[in-house]
């Protein structure tokens, strides 16, 4: 069951240069937006609050990878790399952050409740496993209309605990459903240990009690969570899911806002930390050959100017008026 | 005497009683952890290195662990449960609607619960699932005690009220009133510290209070909303004279207090932040017509938010949130 943390990235010959250098890419997307959101909130720009993702973005990249455009995810209060993983441009998510009306949700939804159901993305539930039965429900109208659908559900170990979670991975199992449970375990649900939240060593075991497969995996190694994403969907597209991923991860930031983390271990911390996903990545690519590091810098730049633009973009956008209060609230008013 | 925030107030009546009573004991997520946050707004804050066997973190597991402090206070115990935003009451509703609200009259009134429930709510810019107003669904469950303290020196003595009390009792805070510091810290906060006395004291549940007298118009309001009251008042002083109470009590409404005000002035405005429907102040308004039927010369009004969710921009939420002109409009409406 237990398996082997890496600090390097095994690279199959049979991965192509394009897909590689685009798998980066995304994944210093997500960094960057994450870094430059903090600044921004810090300066007191941004409003609201934020949960950010910094050192889990080989999760999130590595899960959407494995999608298909028809597929869909479903997020947390933590979403942000999962939006831009699934295609969410920096822009409508800049947008929506700074809530103007041109935002991914017309500036009603927020941080917490970044998505575009045109990109597979439901709004991200804010409520800790509240995203669970929701996705059983995706899954169930797959099935019934036989779609070759999937739904990856992310969720963090901390979720594991709520009712919502046994409940809708129950479900999702007794009528074979094409769910990928994807757990995070970044170790901490805010500033809780997982260690103090349930005796199972593994979340993944929970998979057991509910007679489905349960697989844990380096998550902080892109490669690995992409293969184990691509056969859990397999599976699932062939009547044999719902699948139990656990993902191990670590964050890098504190849990929300200014937290300081002042939780976590030291040790920990920086056993995690050297093992950042993107560095790691970065270096096996290197090591290929057909790769440099001008290239990456490129990426990185080019990557860096994008969210520049978004910013700019959003700075200037305007915001909603006293008429979208009262909009979006049904889809046909009835008239009283 | 010092001077104490809400935050600080509530942390030394949870203190206080925890001293005078080894039943008490303080059950939720996130609210004891070193290096961590002391609940969602620092209330228990370090209680942990007093108390190291009452301060009891959980899993994210609402219904779990509201069942439990229904469990133990059924057994004799006086639980005080934390729930980080009161949004996710929604996800206990059973164990506190169908077993806290109802086990004494079921058993014929063997049971006692003296259970208290602490549960923080207000649009805060975090979009439309940590933002309700949560007061509304509690108040029509018989069974229920609930208060809403809206200073530092009634949050105390409200606190140790309604520990000492048998019954099940839930109190409502506001996010923007805690005054908590540090990586906690809110903006946009309004202060409502208060001086707080060396002796013990409590404030006793079903009573309101009058915060400033007057002769034209009653104004019904608490938590923020009393503030924003206060505020209206003061911009209509010089034509109106308004007389604002604490409603304080939401679960008995202090009819006596309400009525007697009535009484002198003729009139009523009732604010509440929340959807205008299904609200507090429905309940208020309906109260006060079958009451006073006599008293009132004008028809009671109503300031409130929209039937909306609450939205993410802070443009949106503004507007949603009832604000002391809106206020001050209706004052000058109802005397017009
Ligand atoms: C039902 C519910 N309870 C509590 C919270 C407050 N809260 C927000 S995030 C969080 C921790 C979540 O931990 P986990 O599921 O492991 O996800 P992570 O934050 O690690 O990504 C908590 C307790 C919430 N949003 N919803």
């Amino acid at each position: 069951m237990d398996i082997e943390l890496t600090d390097s990235i095994e690279i199959a010959s049979s991965y192509s240069r394009p897909f590689l250098l685009e798998l980066y890419e995304r994944m210093v997307l997500c960094r960057q937006f994450e870094d430059r959101v903090k600044l921004l909130f810090l300066e007191g720009t941004m409003p609201g609050t934020i949960h950010q993702s910094q050192g889990q973005e080989a999760s999130a990249v590595g899960v959407c990878a494995a999608l298909g455009q028809d597929d869909y995810i479903t997020s947390t209060h933590r979403p942000h790399a999962h939006a831009l993983a699934k295609g969410l441009t920096a822009e409508e998510m800049m947008l929506e952050l700074f809530g103007r009306s041109t935002g991914c949700c017309k500036g009603k939804g927020g941080s917490m409740h970044i998505g575009n159901m045109d990109k597979g993305m439901v709004p991200a539930i804010a409520i800790v496993g509240g995203g669970i039965p929701l996705a059983t429900g995706m899954a169930l109208s797959f099935k019934l209309r036989q779609r070759a659908q999937v739904v990856a559900c992310f969720f963090g170990e901390g979720a594991s605990n709520e009712g919502a979670f046994h409940e809708g991975v129950n479900l999702a199992s007794i009528w074979s459903l094409p769910v990928i449970f994807v757990c995070e375990n970044n170790l901490y649900g805010a500033s809780t240990a997982i260690s103090k939240t349930t005796r199972v060593p593994r979340v993944s075991q929970r998979a057991q009690s509910y007679g489905i497969r349960g697989e844990t995996i380096d998550g902080n190694n892109v490669l690995k969570v992409y293969e184990a994403v691509q056969r859990a969907a397999e599976e699932c597209r062939s009547g044999q899911g719902p699948v139990l991923l656990e993902l191990l991860t670590y964050r890098r930031v504190g849990h929300s806002r200014r937290d300081p983390a002042h939780y976590q271990d030291k040790g920990e911390q920086a056993f995690w930390f050297a093992r950042d996903p993107i560095e790691m990545f970065r270096k096996s690519i290197l090591q290929r050959g057909d790769l440099t590091e001008a290239d990456l810098q490129t990426i990185d730049a080019r990557v860096t100017q994008t969210i520049e633009d978004a910013i700019a973009v959003a700075r200037e956008a305007p915001f909603p008026t006293a008429d979208d209060l009262t909009q979006d609230v049904f889809s046909m008013e009835l008239k009283s | 005497m010092k001077h104490q925030s809400i935050a600080e107030a509530l942390r030394e009546a949870i203190a206080e009683e925890m001293e005078r009573d080894s039943d008490v004991f303080c059950i939720g997520e996130d609210i004891g952890v070193p290096g961590g946050f002391g609940g969602a707004f620092t209330v228990t804050l370090e209680l942990e290195k007093r108390f190291p066997d009452r301060i009891l973190d959980t899993p994210i597991s609402e219904l779990g662990f509201i069942g439990a402090a229904v469990g133990a206070a059924m057994m004799g115990m006086r639980p005080i449960a934390d729930v980080q935003y009161s949004d996710f009451l929604f996800l206990a509703m059973d164990q506190i609607a169908n077993n806290a609200a109802k086990l004494r009259y079921m058993s014929g009134g063997t049971i006692r619960i003296p259970l208290v429930i602490r549960a923080p709510v207000g649009a805060t810019g975090r979009g439309s699932q940590h933002a309700q107003n949560m007061e509304r669904f509690f108040i029509g469950i018989p069974g229920l005690k609930i208060v809403a303290p809206s200073n530092a020196y009634d949050a105390k003595g409200l606190l140790k009220a309604a520990v000492r009390d048998d019954d099940p009792v839930m109190i409502f805070e506001h996010k923007l009133l805690y005054g908590s510091k540090g990586a906690r810290a809110e903006s946009g906060t309004t202060n409502a510290s208060s001086d707080i006395p060396d002796e013990d004291y409590v404030v006793p549940l079903g009573t309101a209070s009058v915060r400033r007298e007057g002769s034209d118009v009653t104004v019904l309001a608490w938590l923020l909303m009393l503030y924003e009251s206060l505020a209206a008042a003061a911009l209509v002083e010089s034509d109106i004279s308004a007389e604002v109470i604490d409603v304080r009590s939401l679960a008995p409404f202090d009819w006596k207090t309400i009525g007697d005000s009535i009484a002198r002035t003729g009139r009523v405005v009732i604010v509440e932040e929340g959807p205008i429907t299904g609200s507090v102040s429905a309940e208020l308004a309906a109260g006060i017509m079958e009451r006073f039927p006599d008293k009132l010369v004008a028809p009671v009004m109503r300031v409130a938010s929209a039937d909306v969710p609450a939205p993410f921009s802070p443009v949106l939420e503004n507007m949603y949130r009832p604000d002391r002109q809106r206020i001050a409009d209706a004052l000058r409406a109802i005397v017009a």
